[in-house]
Formats: structure tokens, sequence, C-alpha cells
């Protein structure tokens, strides 16, 4: 059961860091500011879930594992509005930032 | 070397190019957005340390209300930079400003690495009086306990500084409330995460402060999450500041230092000296000046980003 577990954590962690690296990588490679938040907020949600997802069998606890989900719901609050207010300030700034 | 030692290796040199980008950066707010990138690696290095109260405290404080503080201070220079960039100092100023740079960092640099090894230190003896004050975390201990007036003075700091703030008022605004008027329109968006934030933000700050006994946490911590929900709430324009010439504004803001200079001064009748505790009570008494500093702290730091009074008292 806890190889099982093991295997899982590994698998979700790899893969939210393979979306963090993606994000980070359309971070430095999109042409304009809209794509790059586009990428950035991908990489926050998608990647931080899967990591957190993965942490959740080694917390050792419900408190600490529900503490763990309240952090990822709270910095995906935290990260839409954040692009949402860039994106704006972006657009208020020029036509075609 | 370790995979640990080699992240570890990273996020200094990360630190670093982070520190010295900030000093580049040709804009102010650039500056200020690299400040606040570094303010969060640091408080990345200080969990690797395992100094986990100071990283709550870099991240809240050092980083998000110092950076909040810089952004307002930049957006208000912005007009004043381009003529700063155009005064081009001389050649020889230039030379000697350098001169002076370096030989302040070779005295820093000397000094540190001149430090004893081992450091002088007091923890062993404070992890040993620990117990006599019913509190699990040291840090906390250190802080309201052992060096308490030195705490005490800081608090009195952050009210001092929010009378520096008020003071650049100008007459006619004096005892009117600080920032501008209400815009007709709330950016949405924002209104939308400070409706939603607060009852956690809250829940959250006054678990910190509570936590703050035993584990990491305590007043300066859960204040400044206390403080940054009143900022997102002001920011929106949900809320506005109150008037400075307040009774309640200005009573919370000394309530922290006052219950705890009070608090010390009884220590003389009720205990051996000053700030000294009676030994039954130390933990229900530090708690209750915690209390107060926490409420302080929630109010100060509004109050410092809000900004000196610009509008007319309410006559």
């Amino acid at each position: 059961m806890s190889l099982v577990l093991d295997i899982l954590s590994i698998m979700a962690i790899c893969a939210g860091a393979f979306f963090f690296f993606a994000g980070t990588v359309g971070l430095l490679r999109f042409p304009d500011a809209l794509c790059r938040l586009h990428a950035l907020t991908k990489a926050d949600n998608l990647g931080l879930g899967l990591v957190v997802l993965g942490l959740l069998p080694r917390t050792g606890g419900l408190l600490a594992s529900l503490k763990l989900l309240a952090i990822w719901a709270l910095i995906q609050l935290a990260g839409a509005t954040a692009a949402q207010l860039i994106a704006r300030a972006a657009r208020r700034k020029g036509p075609a930032p | 070397m370790s995979v640990l030692q080699a992240l570890d290796l990273g996020l200094a040199a990360l630190v670093l190019a982070v520190a010295v980008w900030t000093i580049f950066a040709r804009e102010a707010f650039a500056a200020v957005v690299g400040y606040v990138a570094y303010g969060l690696l640091l408080s990345i290095v200080l969990v690797r340390l395992f100094a986990l109260d100071v990283a709550l405290t870099e991240a809240a404080i050092g980083s998000g209300v110092t950076g909040v503080l810089l952004i307002g201070a930049a957006a208000r220079l912005r007009e004043a930079e381009k003529a700063a960039a155009d005064e081009q100092p001389s050649e020889p100023q230039r030379f000697w400003a350098s001169v002076l740079c370096v030989l302040v960092t070779l005295a820093l640099a000397g000094v540190v690495l001149s430090l004893p090894d081992p450091a002088p230190t007091l923890a062993p003896e404070a992890a040993q009086k620990l117990a006599g004050t019913g509190l699990g975390n040291p840090i906390t201990a250190v802080l309201i306990a052992f060096r308490s007036f030195d705490t005490m003075l800081e608090k009195v700091v952050l009210v001092l500084a929010v009378v520096g703030v008020w003071s650049l008022a100008p007459d006619r605004y004096w005892g009117g409330a600080p920032g501008a008027p209400r815009a007709a329109r709330p950016e949405s968006t924002l209104a939308f995460l400070a409706q939603l934030l607060p009852p956690f933000g809250i829940l959250i700050g006054i678990h910190i402060f509570w936590v703050g006994a035993d584990e990491p946490g305590g007043a300066f911590q859960g204040g400044a999450i206390l403080a940054a929900m009143w900022m997102i709430t002001m920011m929106a324009r949900l809320t506005e500041a109150p008037p400075v010439s307040s009774i309640w504004l200005r009573l919370a803001l000394i309530a922290g230092p006052a219950v705890f200079l009070a608090t010390g001064v009884a220590g003389v009748a009720m205990a051996s000296g000053f700030f000294a505790y009676p030994a039954r009570f130390v933990k229900p008494l530090i708690l209750f000046i915690e209390a107060f500093m926490t409420l302080s702290i929630a109010v100060t730091l509004p109050m410092l980003v809000a900004g000196p009074p610009r509008r007319l008292p309410r006559r």
C-alpha cells in the first residue's frame, strides 16, 4: 500500500514540476504580456495542485492535509486575481502589448 | 554533495543574483518588484535555516508590507524620476561615490569575516529558562519575556513611524482621512478578492497569533495578516481609512505598547521588578500582551500604507 502511495506521490509531484517548467518556458518565450500570463497561471493552478496532491499522502494527518489544500485554494485565488489585474493594466497601457 | 546542499547553493546564488538585479534595475518600480522577489527568496532561505518565525515575518513584513509601501512610493516618484535621471552626476562625483561604496562593502565584509567562531550565544540559557514561561515557542519567550523591553520599544517605533507619516499632512487636511476620495467604480476583480478573502484571512491571522505561544507564529505575523486584510479592502475601495482624528484609531494604535508598558510597570509591584511577570501568570500575561500587540500591528501597518491625511476633516 505504501509503495503504491509513494509511486502516486512521485508521479504527481513530477507532473506538477513539469507544469511549472512549462509555465516558466512560456513566461520566457511567449511574445506578449497576455500570453505570458496565460502560461503562468497554468503553472500556478495545475502545477501547484499536482504537487499538493503528491504531498497529501505524506502529511500524516487530516489537519495538515486540509492546510495544504487551503494553501492551494488561496494561491489559486490570489494568482487568478493578480493575473486579471496585470492583464487589465497591460491592456490599458497599450492597444497591443 | 547531496541534493539538498546543491539546492541550497542554487538558492543562495539566486538570492544574490536577484539582489544584484535589484540594484542595477533602472526604474524604481522594477527595483521594487525585484526587492519583493528578493524578500520571498530570503524567507525560503530562512526556512532552510529552520528559522520559521523569522521566515514568516520576512514574508509578511519584509516582503509584503514593505513591498506595498515601496510600490506606493515608486508610483508617487514616477513623475520626478525622469527629471532625476536627467541630472547626471559629474565624473569625479561618481568616482568618489563608488570608492566610498567599495570601502563600506569592504568594512562590512571584514566585520562579517572576523566574527568569532563559534558565535557567542545565549541560546542554551534561553532554552533552559523556557519552562518558566509556560510557552512552547522559544522565539515568543525571548520576544515577550526575556527581552520584553526591546520588543515594546520596537512597537513604539512603529507608532512613531505613523506619527511621522501623518506629520506630512498639509495643515488644512489635518484631522481628515488618508487616501484619495473614493473612485466612482471599484476595480471589480480586486473587489471580488477583497470580499472573499477577509473571512479566511482574519481567521488565519488570529490562528497564527494564537499558535505563536507554542509554534512558529505570533503577534507580528498574525497582525501583519490582519493588516493585509484591511489593506486589501481599502485598496478595493470597499472601506475607507478612518480620519486620523478618530479616537478609536488612536487608541488602537497605542494599545499594544501601552498595555505592554503598563504590564511592565505593574511588574514592579506584583513581581520582582520592571518587566518581571508574576511566576504563576506568565503565559496568560504574555498572551494578553500579544493580543493587544496584534491589534496595534493590524492597525499600524495599514495606516502606514494609507499615507498622510489627504481629505478635509469633517466639521
